[in-house]
């Protein structure tokens, strides 16, 4: 209960399914031996992070902001710049964090400052153009970035995948740096989204729900909601920025399509709305649900593409081609704003879970 | 308040004309920055194309956010829309783009137009009643369930389409430039300018000397006192989106004349530069609208031309820099 902040998943089939995302996320290197498993398995980590801290934005404030993509951005680029400059070593690492976490944060209370003060849809718009010109502004400047290519990078010794910390006949499996990177990342993220549950649990989650609801009232009973948004924001922006450089050490490597384009950030929004907005618990349901998706439903349409231009039915081909996986989820996106905008934590929690007390939301 | 006599007549609103001035001072300020008249003369009026092409996508928005208070995030759909659906109609009769008479050009391009503007509409009506109907009022969820549509649609191209890039050649009588002396004036520039311009008069004409019109003002100032006379805003609204799809469309078609080629990616640019002009117009009016898309065309073509590390940026710039002046944009027509 304390580590959940006194939020918990208020489900019994949310807390079975959370259990065993968790657990299997956990024995990934074990369970599932290969390559693809540890990769999606570490996106899903690094995503549940990323997705949470929008959460924080989109469902306990309330606002829309276009821009999460650019701070995820900028802790990757910062990691891999600092790394790529100056060398596989931790002081590298340290560098880019060090660098790379103060910049979002300061462009975020600058967005904030700038565009918080009005309405959210005028928030949605200024976002929207900041991280454009964010993208194409990292896209030119291809002495720094490296540009369309982004920038490959080593990681510190004892991260690589060379390096053997364990051997295989001593416990059965290999444990070496890959498995260790995998596991940083796997707690940094865990411990990024306790945080956030800490932090929308605090009596400053409680104000930020009260803006969400009725920005006037909030306003009314003496809360500096311009204050309470930045903050909202600038917090939201660390946590992503951390992501980002969690997603860089793992793929040793930040370029604009891994870190930076709009299509990233038509993903989050996908996962929050899916696992649930307002909730926390559905960002790891949604990056999960999302990302497996995204790795095994395409070879699922795929065959169901083929099987259809055999058949010779038109038009159905096209689509179910693999590549418009993305068509299907948009309008699962769509249903789930429409039907059921708690999302499917949301959903687990009206129906079918255990109806324990819960906290009037 | 002055005491009116029941026969004076009603005083007029005071012109606001500092922000029509802004793209005049402008273009004049680049001039000794520029240095060479002609090129100064070429750049402003490729500023003044692409500023119409703009505005032509950009109008629907802001007016449909004016009077319903909707935000369509999914607008630059109707672009990429429009644009496929004109390459149906430039495709098969390439024959008769290419060959060297403005007329036969133009039976192809006009019923490509019209063809584009229709499909757009339409689809805006649909957009309208299963997308934004049900989340009226909701800022939020207008902004999910429209980027949801956005996908959507993109993705629909893209399974229609295919994913390369669809070139789509000007036609010939249209290719190359009006020289006069030392100017070059591309002549589709001409015809865009030509077009926008009638586009930007026809709304005017449409908002400020007719009934519909009056209507759409009334109901962007005050909606409820605009349905507590009795009139259907709703359908008023339906009209004034499927306009705005359709020009949204019409937009598409020019741009991708413009840029000779048709790709899905193509809103998702587009979008971000009519929110930009959307936004520094002010949320709501035609007049801020059209000057913002001029201005956002002259930084661009003005800052490419001056200082090319700086256009990336540029827009943005702009933004703040409008912001900064009028924080609701050069003219605020809502209090919202």
């Amino acid at each position: 209960m304390m580590i959940l902040s006194g939020d918990p998943p208020r489900s019994r089939v949310l807390t079975l399914i959370l259990v065993v995302i968790i657990l299997a996320l956990a024995a990934t290197p074990f369970l599932f031996p290969g390559a693809k498993a540890l990769n999606v398995a570490a996106k899903i980590c690094v995503f549940a992070a990323l997705v949470a801290s929008y959460d924080l934005l989109l469902g306990y404030t309330g606002s829309v902001s276009f821009a999460h993509t650019m701070f995820y951005g900028i802790g990757s680029y910062a990691i891999a710049i600092a790394l790529y400059a100056m060398g596989p070593n931790w002081g590298a690492v340290a560098t880019g964090i060090v660098i790379g976490l103060p910049l979002a944060a300061l462009l975020a209370l600058a967005i904030g400052l700038f565009s918080l003060r009005v309405a959210a849809i005028f928030f949605a718009m200024i976002t929207l153009a900041v991280a454009s010109a964010f993208q194409v502004l990292a896209s030119q400047l291809s002495w720094l970035t490296g540009g369309e290519d982004g920038r490959s990078f080593q990681l510190p010794e004892l991260l690589r995948p060379g390096t053997v910390l364990i051997s295989k006949n001593l416990v059965g499996f290999e444990i070496n740096g890959r498995t260790l990177t995998y596991y940083l990342v796997f707690a940094v993220s865990a411990l990024m989204i306790l945080g956030l549950l800490r932090v929308v649990n605090s009596p400053f989650g409680r104000v930020l729900q009260a803006i969400r609801e009725n920005r006037f009232r909030a306003e009314a009973l003496g809360f500096r909601t311009v204050f309470h948004l930045t903050y909202a924001n600038c917090l939201a922006a660390l946590v992503a920025a951390s992501a980002g450089i969690l997603n860089a050490l793992w793929l040793r490597y930040a370029g604009p399509d891994t870190s930076l384009s709009f299509s990233i950030m038509l993903d989050i929004l996908l996962m929050v709305v899916i696992g649930g907005m307002g909730t926390i618990y559905g960002a790891i349901i949604g990056a999960t649900i999302f990302i497996l998706a995204q790795n095994y439903l395409q070879s699922l349409m795929g065959v169901a593409s083929k099987a259809a231009a055999e058949a010779g039915l038109p038009l159905l081909p096209g689509l179910l081609h693999p590549d418009r996986w993305l068509l299907w989820l948009g309008l699962l996106f769509i249903a789930s704003v429409y039907f059921f905008p708690t999302g499917v934590v949301g959903r687990l929690r009206s129906g079918g879970g255990d109806k324990s007390p819960s906290a009037s939301h | 308040m002055t005491e009116l006599a029941a026969t004076d007549p009603l005083p007029k609103p005071k012109r606001d004309l500092a922000p029509i001035l802004l793209p005049i001072a402008l273009a004049l300020v680049v001039i000794p920055l520029i240095g060479s008249t002609s090129s100064w003369l070429t750049l402003t009026a490729a500023s003044l194309a692409m500023g119409m092409m703009i505005f032509i996508m950009a109008s629907g928005l802001t007016l449909v956010f004016g009077l319903m208070d909707v935000l369509n995030f999914g607008h630059g759909a109707f672009i990429a829309v429009g644009a496929y659906v004109a390459t149906l109609v430039l495709a098969p009769f390439a024959a008769s783009m290419q060959a060297d008479s403005l007329w036969m050009n133009l039976a192809v391009l006009a019923p490509a137009a019209l063809l584009s503007m229709a499909v757009s509409g339409a689809l805006g009506l649909v957009v309208e009643r299963v997308l934004i109907l049900p989340v009226y009022g909701q800022h939020l969820k207008q902004i999910l369930m429209t980027t949801g549509g956005l996908i959507v649609a993109e993705q629909a191209l893209y399974a229609l389409w295919g994913p390369q890039i669809i070139p789509l050649p000007l036609p010939a009588s249209l290719r190359g430039s009006f020289i006069i002396g030392d100017v070059a004036i591309a002549k589709y520039r001409v015809l865009a300018t030509l077009i926008g311009l009638a586009v930007f008069i026809a709304i005017q004409l449409v908002l400020n000397r007719s009934k519909l019109g009056l209507l759409i003002r009334a109901g962007v100032e005050n909606r409820e006192m605009v349905e507590a006379l009795g009139y259907r805003i709703r359908r008023l609204f339906l009209g004034v989106f499927m306009t705005g799809s359709a020009l949204a469309g019409l937009g598409g078609v020019m741009w991708a004349l413009y840029r000779e080629q048709v790709h899905a990616s193509m809103s998702d640019d587009l979008t971000v530069l009519i929110f930009i002009v959307v936004i520094i117009g002010g949320l709501g009016s035609i007049g801020g609208c059209f000057i913002g898309a001029i201005l956002v065309a002259m930084v661009a073509n003005y800052g490419g031309f001056l200082v090319p590390k700086l256009a990336l940026v540029s827009n943005i710039l702009l933004m703040v820099a409008i912001l900064m002046w009028r924080p609701r944009g050069l003219y605020a027509v809502t209090s919202r």
